[in-house]
């Protein structure tokens, strides 16, 4: 076990090495962020000041491994807009977008579990028919477009939902959460919707696919004649057996919302990292981008190695290599 | 078996069960009746095909679609499962009526250790609490003879050989001390020397519980040791019932026959070992008449027409031919 540990977090070392070598050489491809910087009307001279503050003036390898030294240092570079350390940027909006993406999870999960289970095990039934054509749409529809029928029906028609913004928050352990109060969630409840959609849908495809394939399997029809309720039939029998590709899908996910929360927060005006991003590439704000790339990078290992573990939980012939 | 209760154990009168597919209707079972006593052990053989596994997933309830028993009864001392609602069948399943399935290796959930699939039946049909539980597994893993049977409830199927499986899978189906097991060709999936032994096991078993068996197999000689009577099914239909000595020694209808001359007997010489010609028609279309004439050494224009029907034989022997083997004819 402890060796597989060390396995892994190597493997994630090199990985995550791997990415900064990568992004450090796009942005080199990218446009001067010194003209973001400076003044319109500065001289050449200004600009030539500039650069070597902000120390483009060096190659990029020099760049790479001033990072790289710094990094090590537990310094992840400043912000060329807002002057301050880019990880404090990030991490003070990675609470509104985790906060986000978790309730989007947990509504996609609570919905397409269920409503999988049932359209695996009544393939044929009308009722299956409808949940799989909906979810089509699910997967289909555009994230902004949702979002943005969402805002007209129920914030600008109804007015049960506020259009944009996060809620009142709160201090929890240090962290500022916007679910500890009623307001917090009138506000996430648009934009978690939105975000879950697309998710629920293919977590809901995957579990019927996995729940009609394990109903042909022996062990099945072996538990309905112990007795077994159709329930405990479906659920402790058929779901645990369906769900390792489930858990997969889910993992890279929640990956990819976190990642790609951005259109989301755009719509709604979320205060997350992804429009900090967003804003971050609209000004070449290099150190910033960086750091998110390697953040984002970084909860994309550690949730591919948590998947990894939960496989062993669920199925005991899988161990850890 | 003289017995003072006069209703048998399990009745199945005329059972149809027909499987609806797109290719066609799958008369699978068509029209089949026999009776089992309590503490008797019935043997259900014929060929592959023959419908005997569907007849035991029918008396069970456990036909999906687009299978279904279109008629028929079965009556279970009396009661009638085929009208019972699913609630009543799944007090009757494990409890009353268990099933040891046909593939040992792919009966057991693979991620529940099996102590929890012993422990499973008890929940559903017993009051016992938690520790009577436990040591009602331990006892019955180890009437199949698996040894460390505290320790082994804790194991997963993947860590158990396929004879050990199989003794698991006979033991969750006598947990619940039911009155009937049926036997899908339990020893098929396994080699030689454990078959025998299983199957003692299974027939001790049986004796001790005062329970009754149906016994499926393709292999006569298995069930000339073990069954007290025995049905011979072909292409859904029962072709000859009886008693096993009766059955083994003189059947009267020719597919009975071909079967007990492909037993290999050490007796007799390999060459000598015959098959019966041809091979099962396809059940989706069968032949007018009698579905064994194509295949059978006796037939005549009648068979091509009319449809045998069950007729008493010799001794306890019922058949459903035109031309019966009288004893001691060959075929
Ligand atoms: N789910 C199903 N759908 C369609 N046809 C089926 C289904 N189950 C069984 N059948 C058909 O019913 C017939 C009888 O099958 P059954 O499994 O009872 O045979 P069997 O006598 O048990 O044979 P074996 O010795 O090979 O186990 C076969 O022709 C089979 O193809
Ligand atoms: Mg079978």
């Amino acid at each position: 076990m402890l060796g597989y540990l060390l396995k892994r977090l190597i493997q994630m070392t090199l990985v995550l090495w791997v990415v900064s070598v990568i992004v450090f050489i796009m942005m080199s491809f990218t446009g001067d962020p010194v003209f973001m910087v400076v003044p319109i009307d500065a001289t050449d001279l200004e600009i030539e000041q500039a650069r070597r503050l902000l120390g483009l003036d060096q190659s990029v390898l020099v760049q790479y491994w001033k990072f790289m030294t710094s990094l090590l240092h537990g310094d992840f570079g400043r912000s060329y807009v807002f002057r301050q350390p880019a990880m404090t940027l990030i991490l003070e909006r990675l609470p509104a977008t985790v906060e986000m993406v978790v309730v989007a999870m947990v509504l996609a999960v609570a919905v397409a579990i269920p409503l999988g289970v049932y359209a695996g095990a009544n393939p044929n039934g009308r009722i299956s028919r409808t949940i799989m054509a909906g979810s089509l749409m699910g997967i289909s529809l555009p994230g902004f477009w949702v979002g943005m029928v969402l805002i007209y029906l129920f914030a600008v028609t109804w007015g049960i939902f506020p259009s944009s913004g996060r809620g009142d928050t709160a201090e929890v352990l240090g962290l500022r959460i916007s679910l500890v109060t009623r307001d917090g969630w009138h506000h996430i409840a648009l934009p978690a919707i939105t975000l879950s959609l697309g998710t629920m849908a293919i977590l809901l495809r995957m579990t019927r696919a996995g729940m009609m394939e394990v109903s042909r399997q022996d062990f099945m029809k072996f538990a309905r004649a112990k007795g077994a309720t159709r329930r405990d039939v479906l659920y402790k029998h058929g779901l645990k057996n369906a769900l390792i590709p489930v858990i997969t899908i889910f993992g890279l996910q929640l990956g990819d919302l976190i990642a790609f929360a951005t259109i989301t927060e755009t719509i709604f005006s979320w205060p997350g990292m992804g429009k900090l991003l967003i804003d971050s590439i609209y000004r070449a704000d290099r150190p910033v981008i960086v750091v998110y790339l390697m953040l984002v990078a970084l909860i994309f290992v550690v949730i591919n190695f948590l998947v990894d573990i939960v496989y062993t939980l669920i199925d005991p012939r899988i161990t850890l290599k | 078996m003289e017995n003072s209760e006069h209703i048998p154990l399990l009745e199945v009168r005329d059972l149809h069960t027909y499987f609806h597919t797109f290719s066609g209707t799958v008369k699978a079972v068509n029209g089949v009746s026999f009776e089992i006593g309590k503490g008797e052990v019935m043997g259900l053989v014929g060929e592959s095909g023959g419908g005997k596994s569907v007849v035991g997933f029918s008396i069970l309830g456990l036909i999906d679609s687009p299978g279904k028993i279109e008629s028929g009864e079965l009556l279970l001392e009396g009661q009638d499962l085929v009208t019972a609602g699913e609630d009543r069948l799944r007090e009757i399943r494990g409890r009353e009526i268990s099933m040891v399935f046909q593939d040992p290796m792919t009966s057991l959930n693979p991620l529940h250790t099996v102590g929890r699939q012993m422990d499973e039946v008890l929940r559903l049909h017993s009051d016992l609490g938690a520790e009577a539980r436990q040591t009602t597994c331990i006892e019955m893993l180890e009437s199949v003879g698996i040894s460390r049977a505290a320790e082994r409830l804790k194991a997963y199927p993947h860590q158990f050989s396929g004879g050990m499986r199989q003794r698991v899978v006979i033991a969750i189906a006598m947990l619940a001390r039911p009155k009937l097991i049926i036997a899908d060709e339990p020893t098929t999936a396994l080699d030689v020397t454990i078959q025998s032994q299983i199957l003692k096991l299974m027939r001790a078993q049986i004796a001790d519980k005062g329970a009754s068996m149906i016994l499926i197999t393709h292999d006569l000689a298995v069930v000339s040791e073990m069954a007290d009577h025995i049905t011979v099914l072909y292409c859904g239909n029962v072709v000859e019932r009886g008693q096993t000595r009766d059955l083994i020694e003189n059947p009267s209808h020719p597919y009975t026959r071909g079967l007990i001359d492909s037993i290999p007997d050490t007796t007799q010489r390999l060459d000598r070992l015959s098959q019966i010609p041809g091979s099962v028609p396809d059940i989706r279309n069968l032949p007018q008449g009698c579905n064994f004439r194509e295949r059978c050494p006796r037939a005549q224009a009648i068979c091509a027409q009319k449809e045998p029907s069950l007729t008493p034989q010799h001794k306890s022997l019922m058949a459903a031919c035109h031309f019966p083997l009288k004893p001691g004819e060959a075929a």
